[in-house]
């Protein structure tokens, strides 16, 4: 998986530089900051994770434009959470850096994170709080004034939702409530960015319509949405951008237009990530 | 198929070992334990091959009888029921029930607490090698004990799974658990006082046991030593239905457990009771110590952390109580500080990855700090003041209250203080969130030990002065010393506490990530 001549691995010294990543880039479809917008909501330079042998990110780079809806795609492994995680000061990269509405992630991270509300994927919730005082907390541990914070609650979990459980035990919840849960914590602070790692997964499809409202809402009054997913159509329909991800590169990036080219999103992403192989073999599976 | 599941369970117990090194010493010192324990108890039974036979019956049908009553329960309290081979995993796989029983039953004998029943069983054989009779029995008892304990024990978690599987049982057994642990030393003696004065009726009790489904299978080889085959055939019956039994209970377990997964979930509650969030003030270091609190309450695996603390003045007053001296007694404050002051060290460790949301939302690690200790505070400071003057009314030696006191709290104050430093940098090996107290932790074991000892010598060095002031008391019998400790004890105390909580909120800005990277590899 390693090309030498855009490896951040091997070339420290490209990193803090804007993309060491331009010629994996597709012509077109370039990552490079657009020079039309002063200060991207999020700006990714030439990120790079390795765990242990593996390197699960391998320096990406990307302008999120404010006011964008930016869908991140990309197979299982691609290093979509790991770049999230890194942007959100979650975890620390091996290179590159992150800014926020130009405020460095890892230079000045307290005031970074005031302006971003994230939603990590794969991580526990302190479950033993009803998910009333759950968002309540979230909203008190950024320093928010508590008469601000308990109309706010009770409105996002109405809007969600989740009136009729905000007493229950977070515990108790189910998978898709927890992911509900999850993403009222995240908004509480009212951000300028929101960071959602797969805010889709098994959410039902009528609470993922309300969050897809909230979310259009948001973005259409100057907010910045970045989600990662797999769910290629509801990227088309819903974003305004799109990264393809693998192998812990930026394939293509741009406009969703830009990046489909004419074909579906679905039928783009196979083509750039390969592996879409005809499907033969398995015949016995028709033999009954 | 029972070939299948039973290299399956092989393959699961040896993946058990692919981890880190740390982690396998670990394991390594807790089999060297286990089988101690294992060649201790099977040299016992081979040494009674030269005992009185009456002696060696009694035992071997009581201990008997107390594995399968262990088998029964243990899984249950403790949580710690093996369910690698959960049969609901089974559902889809359409196993012929017949094969499912067999390969379950033959696999619970694979892993380390089947293993040590059946060659415990086994050595039973060695005890009654008297005559050709009597091995036989014994080799047919043990097979037939060992497997009713397997059986039993799954008959237990299968009828128990969709209740034990629910939040609120988990927590109460949990719970349930402590109270013969907390009382453990006056039932230690109840029953050695109880055995000394009725040694005479044990091999009576062995004798009822023996005919019960308890030890019926255990008493074979006794019973065809003694020559007694009318009793031993009945007896034999009596195993073999109990088995049979069992496993016709199991099997209709199960059928019922593949076509019904375990439903877990409470009613839904309305909203309006924020709690704690509303009690204390509205900032991030009140929100911290506000939900630190309600962890507190609603987390068994804080009561399991603290178990200790009941437990030591029972432990002081029935000492006591035996040598007429209650001097202990005024042991129990600094004791109760220094175990409260230290457990908040596992207090990062216990959010496991929830830990994100105070990264996520970039709280200041002072606060973060702060709230955890004052939580902690909240509830330890009037218990720690309630033990270190409660004794005084019993011994009546006021003379060392102030020194007493000043120590417990400047232990408290300290230890606070040092564990908001140590848990800023160093994360625990803890169960994790659901989870029994009681379960091994997943992590490294040895780092942890490593970590708590050097913080433990730490907190000694740092309490040195109040310690040389104990001293002082003790060796001029001047209470000057005391009263010194009363004032300086809180005020260092203080101090230390203050500067720990500022030290800890620095490291953990610094090295939020790694802490929470670190945390990720247990979830």
């Amino acid at each position: 998986m390693t090309e030498p001549r855009h490896e951040p691995f091997s070339q420290p010294s490209h990193i803090g530089q804007s993309a060491p990543l331009e010629s994996a880039v597709e012509p077109g479809l370039s990552a490079e900051p657009h020079t039309d917008l002063p200060v991207s909501a999020l700006s990714i330079r030439g990120l790079a994770k390795r765990f242990g042998g593996k390197i699960a990110v391998d320096g990406v780079s990307l302008e999120v434009p404010v006011g964008s809806f930016y869908g991140m795609v990309g197979p299982n492994g691609a290093g979509k959470t790991t770049t999230l995680s890194m942007a959100t000061g979650l975890l620390r990269p091996d290179f590159g850096t992150a800014l926020v509405h130009g405020v460095d992630v890892w230079a000045r991270p307290l005031e970074a994170k005031k302006l971003m509300g994230v939603l990590p994927d794969g991580v526990r919730l302190f479950d033993r709080l009803t998910g009333e005082q759950l968002v309540t907390y979230a909203g008190l541990l950024r320093g928010m004034d508590r008469d601000v914070v308990r109309p706010r609650v009770t409105e996002l979990l109405a809007a969600l939702d989740l009136e009729a459980d905000a007493g229950s035990l977070v515990v108790d919840y189910s998978a898709g409530m927890t992911k509900k849960i999850a993403l009222a914590s995240a908004l509480i602070h009212a951000p300028r960015l929101l960071v959602l790692d797969e805010p889709f997964e098994s959410v039902d499809p009528v609470s993922a319509a309300n969050i897809r409202g909230i979310l259009e809402s948001y973005v259409s009054s100057g907010g910045t949405v970045i989600v990662s997913s797999h769910v290629m159509d509801l990227v088309q329909r819903m974003c305004s951008h799109v990264a393809v991800v693998a192998a812990g590169r930026v394939l293509a990036a741009g406009s969703v237009d830009e990046v489909r080219n004419g074909s579906t999103l679905e039928e783009r992403f196979v083509q750039l990530v390969g592996g879409g192989h005809r499907t033969e073999g398995l015949e016995w599976l028709r033999t009954f | 198929m029972v070939a299948h599941l039973l290299s399956l369970k092989w393959r699961l117990l040896l993946n058990g070992f692919k981890r880190s090194p740390a982690q396998l010493i670990g394991m390594g010192i807790g089999l060297l334990y286990a089988l101690g324990i294992l060649v201790l108890l099977i040299g016992a039974l081979i040494a009674l091959r030269w005992a009185d036979a009456e002696i060696a019956h009694t035992v071997v049908v009581l201990g008997g009888a107390a594995a399968l009553l262990g088998w029964a329960v243990v899984p249950l309290l403790a949580s710690a029921a093996d369910m690698t081979l959960d049969p609901s995993r089974f559902t889809t796989s359409a196993i012929p029930p017949g094969q499912l029983l067999t390969g379950l039953a033959l696999a619970g004998f694979i892993g380390i607490p089947g293993l040590a029943t059946g060659l415990t069983a086994l050595a039973t054989v060695g005890t009654w090698w008297r005559s050709f009779p009597a091995v036989a029995g014994a080799l047919l008892g043990a097979i037939l004990g060992a497997l009713t304990c397997i059986v039993l024990s799954k008959v237990v978690t299968t009828a128990t799974a969709g209740l034990a599987s629910s939040r609120r049982f988990k927590d109460v057994s949990s719970l349930v658990f402590f109270i013969p642990l907390m009382l453990m030393g006056p039932i230690v003696v109840g029953i050695v006082d109880g055995v000394r004065g009725t040694a005479d009726y044990l091999p009576a009790l062995a004798r009822t046991v023996s005919w019960t489904p308890l030890g019926a299978a255990w008493s074979l080889g006794g019973d065809l030593e003694a020559g007694d085959v009318v009793s031993a055939g009945l007896k034999l019956l009596i195993a073999v239905a109990t088995v049979s039994g069992l496993l016709l209970c199991w099997h209709v377990l199960l059928q019922h457990a593949l076509v019904t997964p375990p439903y877990a979930g409470g009613s839904a509650k309305k909203g309006g009771k924020r709690g704690l969030f509303d009690v204390l003030p509205g900032t991030p270091a009140g929100a911290v110590a506000a939900r630190a609190l309600i962890y507190w309450m609603k987390d068994p695996r804080y009561a399991g952390s603290l178990v200790v603390v009941p437990l030591f003045p029972v432990i002081f007053f029935f000492s006591g109580s035996q040598s007429g001296d209650y001097g202990m007694l005024m042991l129990l404050g600094p004791l109760t500080a220094f175990v409260m002051a230290w457990s908040i060290c596992a207090d990062v460790s216990y959010d496991n990855t929830a830990f994100a949301l105070h990264l996520a939302s970039g709280v200041r690690g002072v606060d973060d700090r702060l709230g955890r200790a004052i939580a902690c505070l909240t509830i330890s400071l009037p218990l720690v003041l309630l033990f270190s003057i409660g004794p005084f009314f019993f011994t009546g030696s006021w003379v060392w209250a102030p020194n007493l006191i000043g120590l417990s709290l400047g232990t408290l104050f300290t230890g606070l203080g040092l564990s908001s430093v140590i848990s800023a940098r160093y994360n625990i090996a803890v169960p994790l969130p659901g989870d029994s107290p009681f379960k091994k932790p997943p992590g490294n074991v040895a780092q942890t030990l490593a970590v708590q000892m050097i913080g433990m010598g730490a907190l000694v060095l740092l309490l040195l002065p109040q310690l040389a002031l104990m001293g002082a008391q003790l060796f001029t019998g001047s209470i000057v010393p005391g009263w010194i400790n009363l004032g300086v004890g809180p005020l260092v105390g203080l101090a230390l506490f203050i500067g720990g909580v500022r030290l800890g909120g620095k490291w953990l800005d610094a090295r939020g990530p790694e802490m929470f990277a670190q945390l990720s590899v247990n979830r």
